[in-house]
């Protein structure tokens, strides 16, 4: 198995340890990533909000250097995912916009690269069958809860890959690695996203109502594959915490985080010290720690 | 030489927007054959009508061009017309310069040019032309009622009281339908069981109607006038003519299951009637439940049965009947609550739909009319309805309106201040559609007189905390959101087409639309006929109808049978296939690919005394597609009014025009 593969922003700041784990469990699972040269913004956040034509111009500048490779895309940020699959609809749809794009970049797209979400691949293409063949270790006794959140659910038709409302997929992953996956309401509520950045207050009043929720149904911790989620649960929590005058402590892994543990990989091949909230603690009653 | 008249009409601006229908009827004057060609705003109207016949006569026309609409609209109203100077109905053409023309183009010019190429195509076609003669065709005056729901109820009294045999089928063990599952109907709150038992019981007494509950028509063969039907009469286990209806045995049976009337909320025997008033009064054995058929001992039923009634021996029994027209009123069903993952999807116990909010608060339902939380049986004092649950959602591939919602959740609204008088009622909705006589008004009184709290907005989660249920959406009014700790949510869920509609489709042969509902002839002009001649739609298997609508309906689709009923013959329409048996070497081609099965091998005597075999289309049954006719090698098989001379007149006449 072969795809090109598009970082994005966070995977190279904010989530290299999302990409540490990425590379290590892809390295076993042998899958190859190809990472597209030269690639650019993909325009989430800001674009879209700015006018109609960036944001779709500058992801499929990404697309045609994929187009280029014959390769299908791997997006492991939903932001960058969402934003890829909103561009390859929006140039089929509408063939106006299809013809400024490809005017501005000097091409001929016509939106026909495929794009798949990083979880998608691990859990539908590669399979939980063949996952649960390669398992060194297990999640025995760890209860989490999955947050998929919004990026990669919805709009449904658009990106969608499981119930746009209550997806399952994490959680089959997660059940695989022996673990226990709590159902709860909050799956793909929001977290407030890029609002970390200009309105803090309105993400750390989501984030609460989602880790509360998340202590409240006994989760230890949680698991994401998106890395706004992860940033605002994680890297907000400490203020959270503050706020609210509760205590939290719960680890925000990736999911791939997690799925690699159980690969046999140890904590520094995950990036596991990067997360905020330690994770070690936890990791060592469960007997993960490495 | 054909005299041909070209009458070109405007359509209001329907077709004179997009194409000079003045130069296009100059052109045609210039047309081989053509003696007149002129153009009227209406050509259908009365006065464009007299134009068409006054030039016929004047002109001694022997045919007629119509360039206007689709032929499904006016081809009849232009027979009519020539008729009555006494012309061959069939000796006129229409050529479609609307729906295939103006409607579809903006190019004015480009319009033009298109609809001069297409009434020249059926210039040339009209010229080869030749007079066709209907056939008369028996009626065998018995009508087939689908369902025994209130529409296929009404359907068969109105019949039945002209005089006309009817069998009512229905496939539950009862008639009575949906309705009978109701409660109180809007918007007089009268009580649904008092208007709909008395019916079922009129329904029952009239001798022109026969009842087959638990069966199911299997096949439908024929034609207008002439349908076979195969109805299967599922085995009831129980002997009718025996059976009192005591209602020991039911009692008495040992193996409880949940009942489909309570929607699961209530448990019903193994032996049983879905509900006390049931007609017949005759219960059936629900032989994947009964512990006799499922592990051969208990037979209690047998025992405790005074009538000796029990006969656990019954097969199935499949009849054939004999009749002339069907009414299709098979209903509707409920979106499947449990898909909609927003709402919970099937988690949590009291979020329930609206039917099931109608059987608990029924009298004769389950809680028997107390209403209470699935989950521990209290009484809920904070209920929550939304409406529009998987209606006008694009994304589940259902835009269109459910319709009696906001109806039935207003009354919901009442009747639960009238159970509960200090529980508080909130109602999420998109818009409050009350476009009935007195509905308004209804849900005027559910808000004003009865406190129900309408937010207008969608709720985007139901969740479960502290054992209640937050339901949190929009309030687009106050642009705020809100979250409701209710005790119980009612969603009322989208109204869709029958589970297996398509399949009932198929056998009957009539189209159904994307929704799976099946599709009247005109949704304005024949909204009960159906395209297939002889079958006619009512009720809510063509659309969400509330029970005035379906009422109406029935009584439109009576009125219709017994139009036909009328006569003792039919006049069938002559533009079929035709067999020319001296070019055909029965390959049975024909057969294969005929979809009414029209075609039939037969021995004919033929004029020196000797038997022959021949292919035979029979009358009637023939649609006229034209499908033998392409498929047959040696080209035995015409189809009269299409025959190849008129086709290629056709083709040369549009050649001419590159």
């Amino acid at each position: 198995m072969r795809y090109a593969y598009y970082p994005g922003c966070s995977l190279h700041s904010t989530a290299s340890d999302y990409q540490q784990s990425i590379d290590s469990v892809f390295r076993k699972l042998a899958i190859e990533l190809r990472e597209i040269e030269g690639w650019t913004c993909c325009g989430a956040s800001a674009a879209h909000v700015s006018n109609l034509l960036l944001p779709v111009a500058l992801p499929v500048k990404d697309l045609l250097q994929a187009e280029k490779m014959g390769l299908e895309v791997i997006a492991p940020c939903a932001a960058c995912y969402n934003r890829m699959r909103q561009a390859n609809y929006k140039i089929k749809e509408s063939a106006e916009l299809r013809q400024k794009v490809n005017q501005i970049l000097r091409a001929d797209y016509q939106g026909q690269v495929k794009v798949r979400h990083i979880s998608d691949v691990v859990v539908n293409e590669y399979g939980l069958k063949a996952i649960g063949q390669l398992l060194e270790k297990n999640l025995k006794g760890m209860k989490v809860v999955c947050y998929y959140g919004c990026l990669a659910a919805r709009p449904q038709k658009i990106v969608a890959f499981d119930d746009a409302v209550y997806p399952s997929y994490l959680d089959r992953l997660i059940q695989t690695l022996g673990g226990e996956a709590i159902e709860w309401p909050f799956k793909t509520e929001c977290c407030g996203g890029s609002f970390s950045v200009s309105k803090k207050e309105v993400v750390l009043k989501l984030t609460h109502d989602l880790l509360d929720t998340a202590k409240d149904l006994g989760a230890e911790a949680v698991v994401v594959d998106c890395p706004l989620c992860q940033f605002n649960l994680d890297f907000r929590q400490g203020e959270v915490e503050k706020q609210f005058r509760k205590h939290f402590a719960l680890p925000v892994f990736y999911f791939t985080q997690l799925l690699g543990l159980c690969l046999g990989f140890r904590q520094k091949e995950l990036g596991l010290e990067k997360l905020n909230v330690q994770p070690f603690a936890l990791l060592e009653k469960k007997n993960l720690f490495v | 030489m054909a005299r041909i008249g070209v009458f070109v009409c405007h359509c209001g601006t329907n077709i004179a927007g997009t194409v000079d229908v003045k130069y296009v009827a100059e052109e045609m004057a210039g047309e081989k054959g053509v003696i007149i060609s002129r153009d009227y705003k209406y050509m259908c109207s009365d006065p464009g009508q007299n134009i068409i016949k006054e030039y016929v006569r004047l002109y001694k026309l022997d045919r007629v061009v119509v360039a206007s609409c689709s032929p499904l609209l006016h081809e009849r109203t232009f027979q009519n017309t020539v008729k009555e100077e006494g012309l061959n109905p069939y000796l006129v053409e229409m050529a479609n310069i609307r729906e295939q023309c103006s409607w579809v183009h903006k190019d004015r010019a480009e319009a033009t040019a298109k609809a001069i190429e297409l009434i020249k195509m059926t210039i040339g076609k009209a010229r080869m032309n030749e007079p066709l003669f209907p056939k008369r065709i028996p009626i065998e005056r018995q009508a087939l009622v689908l369902g025994g729901g209130i529409s296929g109820m009404q359907a068969a009294l109105d019949i039945a009281l002209v005089g006309h045999p009817v069998i009512l089928v229905e496939r539950t063990p009862s008639i009575g339908g949906r309705m009978a599952q109701f409660d109180k109907t809007f918007p007089t709150l009268d009580c649904a069981a008092c208007i709909l038992t008395p019916k079922m019981v009129d329904v029952r007494t009239n001798p022109n109607i026969r009842i087959l509950t638990y069966a199911e028509v299997e096949s439908v063969e024929g034609y207008v006038g002439n349908f076979t039907v195969q109805i299967r009469k599922k085995a009831r286990s129980v002997d009718m003519s025996k059976c009192t209806g005591c209602g020991e045995c039911m009692q008495k049976c040992p193996s409880q299951v949940d009942s489909e009337f309570d929607l699961g909320l209530g448990k019903r025997k193994a032996i049983y009637t879905p509900f006390p008033q049931a007609v017949p009064n005759v219960p059936v054995i629900d032989r994947v439940h009964c512990r006799f058929f499922t592990q051969g001992k208990c037979q209690v039923c047998q025992k405790v049965c005074p009538a000796e009634a029990i006969n656990y021996k019954q097969e199935d029994e499949v009849i054939t009947e004999k009749v002339g027209a069907i009414v299709v009123a098979t209903g509707f069903d409920l979106s499947d609550p449990n898909t909609y993952s927003e709402y919970g999807g099937g988690r949590y116990k009291d979020v329930i739909n609206g039917l099931q909010f109608e059987r608990m608060i029924n009298s004769s339902g389950p809680t028997e009319g107390h209403l209470r939380r699935p989950s521990d049986g209290k009484e809920p004092k904070t209920l929550v309805f939304i409406q529009c649950v998987g209606s006008r959602d694009e994304n589940l591939g259902r835009p269109y309106c459910s319709k009696m919602c906001c109806m039935y959740t207003a009354k919901h609204a009442i009747l639960t201040k009238e159970h509960i008088p200090d529980a508080q009622v909130y109602v999420f909705y998109i818009d409050v559609r009350a476009a009935g006589k007195n509905y308004e008004e209804f849900v005027r009184r559910a808000i004003e007189q009865y406190g129900a709290m309408y937010l207008r907005g969608r709720v985007s989660r139901i969740f479960e905390k502290n054992g209640k249920l937050i339901v949190r959406g929009a309030d687009t009014l106050s642009k705020g959101q809100v979250e409701i700790e209710a005790d119980l949510v009612v969603l009322a869920t989208a109204l869709v087409a029958r589970q297996d509609a398509t399949k009932v489709a198929q056998m009957l042969g009539i189209p159904y639309d994307q929704n799976h509902f099946f599709t009247e002839m005109h949704p304005k002009l024949a909204p009960v006929e159906n395209v297939t001649s002889g079958i006619y739609l009512t009720g809510a298997c063509q659309a969400p109808k509330d029970i005035p609508d379906s009422v109406a309906s029935a009584s439109g689709a009576s009125v219709k049978v017994c139009a036909l009923f009328a006569h003792e013959e039919l006049i069938a329409d002559p533009m079929i296939a035709e067999i020319n048996p001296n070019l055909c070497s029965l390959c049975h081609t024909c057969v294969d690919i005929c979809p009414f099965s029209a075609i039939l091998e037969e021995e004919v005597q033929r004029p020196d005394g000797r038997l022959r075999r021949q292919m035979r289309v029979i009358d009637g049954v023939c649609h006229g597609c034209g499908a033998c006719v392409a498929s047959c090698r040696p080209g035995a098989i015409t189809l009269k009014g299409y025959t190849d001379q008129q086709i290629y007149s056709e083709i040369e006449s549009l050649a001419s025009c590159f």
